[in-house]
């Protein structure tokens, strides 16, 4: 029979499922950030004057920038100079379909189950696979085409579509907004662009796997997501990592703009190595996540399933400019082993009539740490603004912790903020009583944990939502006796 | 059905049973009566594997099977129900979604194939009007913000849903006002039949008025010092407990 201990012991045993190394030849840039390097990345990708420009003002940014002492878990030491900045696959050319893309690429994501083959592109998925920084494959992009949807890498964004990006990139997360952005707009590798123009109804889930896996690079993906007038998109961000010895930093931007009516909903399946189980070599995901709902009735949903990178620190943020705008909020958050997540969300209220509805969920097992942050602004001018906070922390064994920073603003006494939160733990009692109905230990606490989670996986599109669900009860797995 | 030979158990160090014997048979109802502390749901945490509860010596068999060699979700499996003291809330979790995992479990475990959408659902609403629960409780979350009388009816309606040959009811009664009882009770009563056994533990007579028990048990001290009929119920509803405290403690379980 289990105890709580073995429980803990049993989920701090558990390896991580997806941790393998593919063999293929890379194009890896020396080690170190200067101007150089810089230059190198830009070069190497053919990048116009103006970005070179941008990325160095980022560089300089950086330079300027100090880590922040605020977060509640110890700052590891990070050698900005040990990491090299730039890795892709030798092999540049762009390929017509899949069977010209090396093998071993392909079984790589085979073994993560990336539904990169025509069946799953079939069901509605179109991958712009980033396997490491240049995108390999692009699927479907043709009947986004007729629609006047972009959807590709940054890069070849850079290339087809210089003015839009050009107008946005930056304008939601500035080069020096804080320092892991200031050095994502220094040395941001790749990442993938979107555009859905005026009145179109993106028809299918838009989805990007990342997948970090040359030794000591660090990840510096870029997303820019916009949502014209009248449109909708929804886009997934799902992720797996190889198995390392050295901690990785991963410090991504992603930024998101709807215009008048526009509705942006982008969820997160994050599933990082965390580390072993003593917290060694896991990745410290540090991303920058920001939408602004620039027009009147805009909503973004940012909807994320955190359970790996040893540590996790994010908020991603919605600035509620437009009147009558909706931001929102929903997360699960694993910690177990050694793992650290300080995560949460910001919603600046600037227009009138502004909403916005914040649902947090923490899980913390083994040692992990598990804190909610999250700001809620009302500025002056946010007549009859309001927002609703849930913060849940569900511990399981009694060696975790449970935090909440919830910070509140208000500057306009019409607005109305609502904040109720929760900590329980998964009792011996529970579990006994799913035992006794016949549902071993492993499947009580995955009923349990999906349970508690439920409210945040049904924002999930449909087949990600069953993905996650079974990524939480494996993450869990181990817990019998 | 149940054979329980001698039963030591420890909790915590502390000596909870001591030397309990006890034989239930398929269709019958026992009654374990018994004051404060004399072991009355530990005999029930025992049975059904509650950790905590470390057994020194002695045997429990069931339909046969070695029971105490078994994990608690496997005893289950083997037809092993009991109806908490204290059903626990689980949030986000629906009752009747628990129920389908637990059914699911169970048909697997003995080689049947899980029932489909309808079936369950047909089932569901078979069980629920013959226990009498209330339809809006089975789509909530299990037992969360549910009132003590309607825990303890969604206690019965699991235990007709699972269809166990052994039901051990630790203490349905209490907590329960007198409609909710006769609820209660009915719904045991119609589930009763020749295939299947109950144990009822339980502090007062009151409940054995509507459950009529082919056998009544008096637990003291880990022991049952006194096996009778159903007027033995009567008996200590009458006298108290008090005037076993002196009689012999005799070897008087197995029936």
């Amino acid at each position: 029979m289990a105890n709580d201990n073995e429980i803990i012991d049993n989920i701090a045993n558990k390896e991580y499922e997806f941790g393998f190394v593919t063999d293929i030849e890379m194009d890896v840039a020396p080690a170190g950030l200067n101007e150089e390097t810089i230059r190198y990345i830009s070069g190497k990708k053919n990048e116009p004057e103006w970005l070179l420009e941008w990325r160095l003002k980022g560089l300089q940014a950086f330079g300027k920038q100090k880590l922040p002492a605020w977060q509640n878990f110890e700052m590891p030491p990070i050698d900005f100079q040990k990491i090299s900045y730039y890795a892709a696959p030798k092999s540049k050319k762009k390929y017509d379909s899949l069977d010209q893309v090396d093998p071993e690429l392909l079984a790589t994501f085979e073994k993560l189950g990336i539904p990169l083959n025509e069946q799953k592109a079939l069901a509605g998925v179109a991958v712009d696979v980033v396997f490491d920084s240049v995108s390999v494959a692009t699927t479907y992009k043709e009947k986004l085409k007729e629609l006047g949807i972009i959807f590709c890498s940054f890069g070849e964004a850079v290339r087809e579509h210089p003015e839009l990006v050009k107008k946005y990139v930056g304008s939601v997360v500035p080069h020096s907004d804080n320092i892991f952005a200031a050095l994502n707009a220094a040395a941001f590798s790749d990442g993938s662009f979107v555009y859905i123009p005026k009145g179109v109804r993106c028809p299918m889930e838009l989805s990007t796997y990342f997948r970090i896996n040359t030794e000591n690079t660090g990840q510096f993906e870029r997303t820019l997501i916009i949502a014209d007038e009248g449109s909708y998109v929804s886009y997934l961000e799902g992720c797996t990592a190889p198995m390392r010895d050295e901690n990785q930093l991963h410090a991504a931007v992603v930024e998101l703009i709807a215009m008048e009516n526009a509705e942006i909903k982008y969820s997160t399946v994050q599933n990082w190595y965390p580390g072993d189980k003593d917290g060694k070599g896991g990745i410290y995901n540090f991303v920058t996540k920001r939408g602004i709902c620039k027009g009147a009735n805009s909503k973004i949903s940012w909807t994320q399933v955190e359970t790996g990178s040893s540590i996790t620190w994010k908020y991603p943020s919605v600035i509620l400019q437009g009147d009558n705008s909706t931001g929102e909020f929903y997360s699960v958050a694993v910690t177990k082993n050694k793992q650290i997540a300080d995560t949460g969300t910001k919603m600046h209220h600037i227009g009138r009539n502004t909403k916005s509805r914040i649902i947090s969920k923490g899980i913390s097992a083994g040692h992990g740490q598990n804190s909610y942050r999250g700001l809620v602004q009302m500025g002056p001018k946010a007549d009859n603004a309001r927002n609703f906070t849930q913060c849940d922390s569900l511990l399981i064994g009694d060696r975790c912790g449970a935090h909440t920073f919830p910070y509140i603003e208000s500057k306009n006494n019409t607005a109305t903020i609502e904040h109720e939160a929760t900590t329980s733990k998964i009792g011996e009692d529970q579990i006994f009583y799913l035992n006794q109905r016949g549902i071993d230990s492993e499947k009580a606490v995955a009923l349990i944990i999906n349970g508690y989670a439920k409210e945040v996986l049904n924002q999930l599109p449909m087949e990600f939502a069953v993905e996650a669900q079974k990524l939480l009860s494996i993450t869990l797995e181990g817990s019998v006796g | 059905m149940l054979i329980i030979k001698n039963l030591h158990a420890e909790v915590e160090g502390k000596q909870i049973l001591k030397g309990l014997n006890l034989t239930v048979n398929a269709g019958e109802v026992h009654a374990i009566m018994g004051p404060n502390g004399a072991g009355k749901s530990s005999l029930a945490s025992v049975l059904a594997g509650r950790e905590n509860y470390e057994v020194t010596e002695g045997e429990v068999w069931f339909e046969g099977k070695n029971l105490l060699e078994m994990a608690p979700e496997d005893r289950a499996r083997e037809g092993v129900f009991l109806a908490f003291q204290y059903p626990v809330e689980i949030p986000g979790v629906s009752n009747i979604n628990f129920l389908k995992t637990a059914l699911g479990e169970i048909r697997a475990y003995r080689n049947l194939p899980p029932l489909d959408a309808k079936a369950f659902l047909q089932l569901s609403k078979e069980k629920q009007k013959l226990v009498e629960f209330d339809a809006k409780l089975v789509n909530r979350s299990l037992n969360e913000g549910f009132s003590g009388g309607e825990k303890k009816r969604n206690e019965i309606f699991q235990l007709a849903m699972l269809e166990p040959s052994l039901s051990i009811l630790d203490e349905t009664d209490s907590g329960l006002d007198i409609d909710a009882l006769r609820i209660v009770s009915k719904g045991v009563n119609k589930l009763r039949s020749p295939k299947n056994a109950f144990m009822i533990i339980t502090h007062y007579q009151r409940l054995l008025e509507y459950i009529v028990p082919d056998f009544v048990h008096v637990l003291y001290d880990g022991r049952i010092v006194k096996s009778g009929t159903k007027e033995l119920a009567l008996e200590l509803e009458e006298k108290g407990y008090d005037w076993l405290k002196d009689t012999e403690k005799e070897e008087v379980g197995t029936i």
